[in-house]
């Protein structure tokens, strides 16, 4: 587990200080993939950069395995960071080595024999499918392959936790895919923790299993990802999340229903195994209520099915609130939009 | 003697330049191999605490950057004729005479590492940072990075410094006559221009401009090969 406590970094500038990140505490379990996102300059590039001490935090302790990353220096420090792999945006690999040498790089800088060195490289090579790019040099590689190359060298010395900062923005939306369940692989074969720094919530709804969303240099909200698209509380939140579930109503049809008699529209989510459950039939026929479907979506947030209903629901006050009972009867999640008695 | 164009075609014009050109360009290129390695063996790790020293940079030390910048400044804004003359003690306690081709060699290095050292700090300020923090956050010493991701990283713009370096060198060593250096830059203003030989000038033009375009080429190719 990593646990993070009020940490503070600020820089200081002509203008004065500038708060990079302001008070954050953070609690990241263990073999978690765990996101944080933010808009670009909300803080979350120097946040993880603090995790292995490129920055060096103004002040705040970060705990991994019971020892205080911020009171290391020198030799101390570095041995922690041969425990802790990165990867970045634009991979960082060195120009003048080969694919293999690249991945060799951390184990002569942990100072391992040359057949340590060459059994390592090739089950990771193996790990990352570049068996057949071994001997190519980055230039010649393409920009998933590149990033592969730095996940390879990034696990080479068996780190426990494994940052990733923008890992995919650099990367075609394909690419990313790929990219991401490699890293969803790795993470369930080798049980490390991850921490995935990332602008692009499809990210977070591919892999993460949980999710802190960071906002002006603060923490706004954190939680398991499926708690947070449910229920996002901050408005930075739900910004984020209609870029990957978009559940907007065309706002001309939301005009004309509100002129409806005794109608509400509601939102209905349901998660996992809900997903298959006949709700509708089962409404229609509890319930003496009128529906009308405006919009329905079926996703996935990580593994977990996920989907959205969006219904015009028809009725006096007391058959409405009835189906309202009915739909928390079965754990359902009901948000009403509008309602026009 | 004036030059008489049909002197070109009489065999004993030719062993006769022959005589005065081939210990001259022997005297050049030691002059040169040996100011350039020894200019190197001072410049490189001057260049490297340049770079690994400044602000923001694996080890920063404003105290130490400024200082050496400041030296290298100061040498390098010394005229090399005046150099090669203030050096004349310095030189002849540390090679017993002050002229000679060896002794050239002294003012030639005291000149060219300074040179190196910012030829150095340019070419490894080319490596981006994040290559280097990367190495950082694999826990890499500071020593490990110079060795492991600088040096290796820039070794292509290193090569053409080196190259650079070594066609300065040879102007400088022109310069060398001054002090009984000897070399083709001597040659050409002993017999070329003070006696008006001009077909040894010519020669001896002819002579630098090959050793330049060769030392060029083969740097350019090296760098090609390098590169990936």
């Amino acid at each position: 587990m990593i646990q993070i406590q009020n940490l503070v970094k600020t820089y200081s500038s002509r203008q004065g200080d500038v708060i990079a990140i302001d008070d954050v505490s953070l609690r990241i379990p263990k073999n978690s993939i765990f996101g944080i996102i933010g808009l670009s300059g909300a803080g979350k590039s120097t946040l993880v950069r603090c995790l292995n001490l490129l920055e060096k935090p103004t002040s705040g302790q970060i705990i991994i395995a019971d020892q205080d990353l911020t009171k290391l220096s020198g030799k101390a420090l570095r041995l922690a960071r041969q425990k802790i792999g990165m990867i970045f945006q634009h991979f960082y690999l060195l120009q003048s080595r080969t694919v293999t040498e690249n991945i060799a790089f951390p184990l002569e800088i942990a100072g391992l024999s040359k057949q340590e060195i060459s059994r390592r490289v090739d089950e990771l090579l193996h790990l990352v499918g570049l068996e057949d790019k071994a001997h190519a040099y980055p230039s010649q590689l393409s920009g998933g392959q590149k990033q592969r190359v730095g996940i390879a060298r990034a696990l080479a010395t068996k780190p426990q936790i494994l940052l990733c900062d923008e890992a995919t923005s650099a990367l075609d939306p394909q690419t990313t895919l790929s990219i991401l369940n490699l890293l969803r692989d790795i993470n369930q074969k080798l049980g490390l923790t991850m921490i995935i720094i990332t602008h692009e919530m499809k990210v977070v709804k591919e892999i993460c299993t949980d999710v802190a969303v960071l906002h002006e240099a603060r923490i706004v909200e954190n939680g398991p990802v499926e708690s947070v698209f449910i229920h996002p509380q901050s408005e930075i939140a739900q910004q984020f999340i209609s870029s990957v579930f978009s559940h907007e109503l065309p706002l001309d049809l939301l005009k004309e229903i509100a002129t409806h008699q005794n109608s509400e529209i509601v939102r209905i989510q349901f998660l996992g195994s809900r997903t298959s459950d006949p709700i509708m039939t089962d409404l229609l026929r509890t319930c003496n209520v009128g529906a009308n479907i405006l919009y329905g979506n079926i996703d996935h947030i990580r593994s977990t099915l996920f989907g959205t209903l969006t219904l015009e629901l028809q009725g006096n006050l007391e058959q409405l609130q009835q189906a309202h009972d009915y739909l928390s009867s079965r754990e359902l999640n009901v948000e009403v939009i509008q309602r026009a008695l | 003697m004036p030059f008489e164009p049909s002197l070109l075609f009489q065999a004993s014009f030719w062993s006769d330049i022959a005589q005065l050109i081939t210990p001259a360009v022997g005297e050049t290129l030691y002059m040169v191999v040996v100011s350039t390695i020894l200019a190197y063996i001072l410049g490189l790790p001057l260049g490297v605490i340049l770079v690994v020293t400044s602000p923001g940079h694996i080890s920063p030390n404003p105290w130490v950057e400024r200082t050496l910048g400041t030296l290298i400044n100061i040498l390098r804004s010394a005229p090399f004729i005046i150099l090669l003359v203030a050096f004349i003690p310095f030189t002849r306690s540390l090679v017993g005479t002050s002229i000679g081709t060896t002794a050239a060699i002294v003012p030639l290095v005291i000149s060219a590492a300074p040179f190196v050292a910012r030829v150095v700090e340019s070419s490894l300020k080319e490596v981006p940072y994040g290559v280097i923090e990367a190495a950082l956050s694999m826990g890499a010493s500071p020593f490990q990075i110079i060795q492991k991701v600088l040096l290796p990283e820039a070794k292509a713009s290193l090569i053409l410094g080196v190259t650079i370096t070594t066609i300065s060198i040879i102007g400088y060593t022109a310069m060398a006559g001054a002090v009984g250096g000897g070399g083709l830059g001597d040659l050409a203003i002993q017999y070329g221009y003070n006696r008006f030989r001009t077909d040894i000038m010519v020669v001896t033009v002819i002579v630098l401009v090959v050793i330049v375009q060769g030392l060029q080429s083969l740097g350019t190719t090296l760098v090609r090969k390098l590169s990936h």
